[in-house]
């Protein structure tokens, strides 16, 4: 999946693998930390993916125009770099423009430093193809995660608090499931998404090989 | 295909069998069980009926959907009716019947199935399904209706009949459990009532007699382990003696430790499931003083009133561990040798 990308009906599909067929949470099983963290509500979850949606697109875009100018062995810390630029960007954006949940998110805005969906986009992708192509990918990757993002947040926020977007859904004598809005229940939720995937996996015959995922773990 | 007789059977030993197969084990738990649902309906009224069986129900309903496609169905061997039973009885008796049917749900799908059925679970689903529950719905699973008195057995508790995903509407007349008594307004209840089981509470914890003389004729016949009740109710009475001698106006009577709570019913039914704990006998004795003494901990110094059902989850977790340290020494192997 790294070489002869230049071909541009490659493009639909580079966009595309990172929403569904290699969706970084639910099949690579990536970026736990803000997936399990932040989950609790739909709102956090939005603002979270979309804060990694700009993230993620803007140092792929920038990562891929200038990593003909990285040094092989620095290059880890160049990306950093120029992940941790756009985060502080997005970071005081946040603040600016909804600062209750800025609040609420905490610590995990300076922590999309070190999601390893964006560290390992740039390394397995971006640092080898044009720009053109580092953006379809990148957007798909998180679009892909913003995708399950908000279905874990919709998910605990539907049960826990009985609302979407903070939006009664049930009426008042909804009894809230409090599990689902605490650590546990990100983990419940998340289990059993994971495991109704692999049903689906399961149930369907494989039509090609799942390519071996060459990201970093962490 | 025609199943053909075999005169001559070669396989390996062992070749005699005690005829004990994981269905006979499971109903002589389940017989065992019905004494102490009947109990509960006596004190409780026919409500507690109900909880039982929806949480039975939904558990079962999980079992047969995750294995409907499997050829050896494994709702034969009632270990789904069981782990309802044992679910059931520990709620209270109050509690809405679609909480009970989704405790029922929680404990089979995530305590058992999702594990690879049974044997191969490291959680006691049916306390699995209690602390999901309790985490999900704290102010309903901690509503212990007092038990009716003259109300007559088949009268129910408003509760009870609650629409799905609704709050429960009225006001229960709600009693206060003897430990919650005993840890928010330091009132000790006589021993004697606990002992009885006229107590509020979940149906399985009131009454410590009942579940005494159950626990004795399940290990006479051999059903469960005698040890592990023994190391833990023995660890508690131990523990909570020495802090009684300590300072005994703050600290509860060792009798009334034992006596309270899910305490003898976890001792009896639970902490003796096969699955969850330890193969050895003296990885049994660890598994039950290790809860013994989580339990006294959170009684005495934890924030909950009640802290048996996480003393049991917490050893499951370990119980790998135990079997691994506590392996017999085969014959013949790992014998010290002199001057080494």
């Amino acid at each position: 999946m790294l070489t002869q990308n230049s071909a541009p009906d490659n493009a639909y599909d580079e966009f595309i693998k990172g929403v569904w067929r290699e969706n970084p949470v639910f099949v690579q099983v990536l970026g736990m930390c803000p997936t399990l963290a932040v989950t609790n509500s739909a709102m956090n979850a939005l603002v979270m993916g979309l804060a990694t949606f700009f993230v993620l697109t803007g140092s792929s875009a920038l990562v891929s125009s200038v990593k003909d100018w990285i040094p092989k062995q620095v290059r880890i810390s160049c990306y950093v770099i120029i992940i941790a630029t756009f985060v502080t960007v997005i970071d005081y954006t946040l603040l600016a423009l909804v600062p209750k949940i800025h609040k609420e998110l905490g610590a995990f805005i300076p922590l999309i430093v070190v999601n390893c969906i964006i560290l390992g986009r740039q390394e397995a992708f971006a640092s080898k193809n044009t720009v053109y192509l580092s953006v379809l990918d990148a957007m798909g990757s998180s679009i892909g995660f913003l995708f399950a993002l908000l279905a874990l947040g919709g998910l605990r926020e539907i049960l826990g608090v009985g609302a979407l977007f903070g939006v009664n859904l049930f009426g008042e004598h909804y009894e809230p499931w409090v599990i689902m809005v605490l650590p546990p229940g990100g983990f419940l939720v998340l289990g059993l998404i994971l495991l109704f995937f692999n049903w689906f996996k399961a149930r369907k015959p494989e039509k090609s090989l799942n390519p071996a995922l060459e990201t970093p773990h962490g | 295909m025609e199943k053909q007789k075999q005169k001559l059977i070669v396989q390996a030993a062992p070749y005699l069998s005690h005829g004990i197969t994981a269905p006979k084990a499971m109903l002589d738990i389940i017989y065992a069980l019905i004494p102490v649902a009947l109990l509960s309906v006596w004190f409780f009224g026919i409500s507690s009926l109900w909880v039982i069986i929806s949480a039975t129900l939904g558990g079962v309903l999980v079992e047969w959907l995750f294995n409907r496609e499997r050829a050896d169905n494994p709702l034969k061997d009632g270990s789904a009716i069981l782990t309802g039973l044992l679910l059931g009885l520990t709620l209270p008796a109050g509690l809405p019947l679609w909480m009970a049917f989704l405790g029922g749900v929680v404990a089979i799908g995530l305590g058992k199935t999702v594990w690879g059925g049974l044997g191969n679970n490291l959680f006691n689903p049916a306390l699995l399904g209690r602390a999901f529950l309790l985490g999900n719905f704290p102010i309903a699973m901690t509503t212990w209706p007092a038990p009716i008195g003259d109300a007559g057995i088949f009268s129910v508790y408003p509760s009870t009949f609650t629409w799905p995903f609704m709050q429960v509407a009225t006001d229960s007349v709600s009693g206060a459990t003897p430990l919650n008594l005993m840890k928010f307004q330091h009132q000790f209840t006589d021993v004697g009532s606990l002992f009885i089981g006229n107590v509020s509470g979940s149906y399985g914890e009131t009454s410590a007699l009942l579940l005494l003389v159950i626990g004795g004729v399940l290990i006479l016949r051999r059903s469960i382990d005698w040890r592990i009740p023994a190391a833990l109710l023995g660890s508690v009475f131990v523990l909570s003696l020495i802090f009684f001698m300590v300072d005994s106006r703050l600290y509860p009577n060792p009798f009334f430790m034992l006596f309270s709570g899910g305490l003898m019913f976890a001792a009896v039914f639970m902490a003796t499931d096969p699955v969850t704990s330890p193969l050895t006998p003296k990885g049994a004795w660890i598994f039950g003083i290790g809860m013994g003494a989580i339990t006294v901990l959170i009684r005495l110094f934890g924030g909950l009133p009640e802290g048996v059902m996480y003393a049991v989850l917490l050893m499951n977790a370990t119980v790998p561990l135990i079997d691994k340290i506590s392996q017999p020494r085969a014959f013949g192997h790992g014998l010290k040798k002199d001057g080494q």
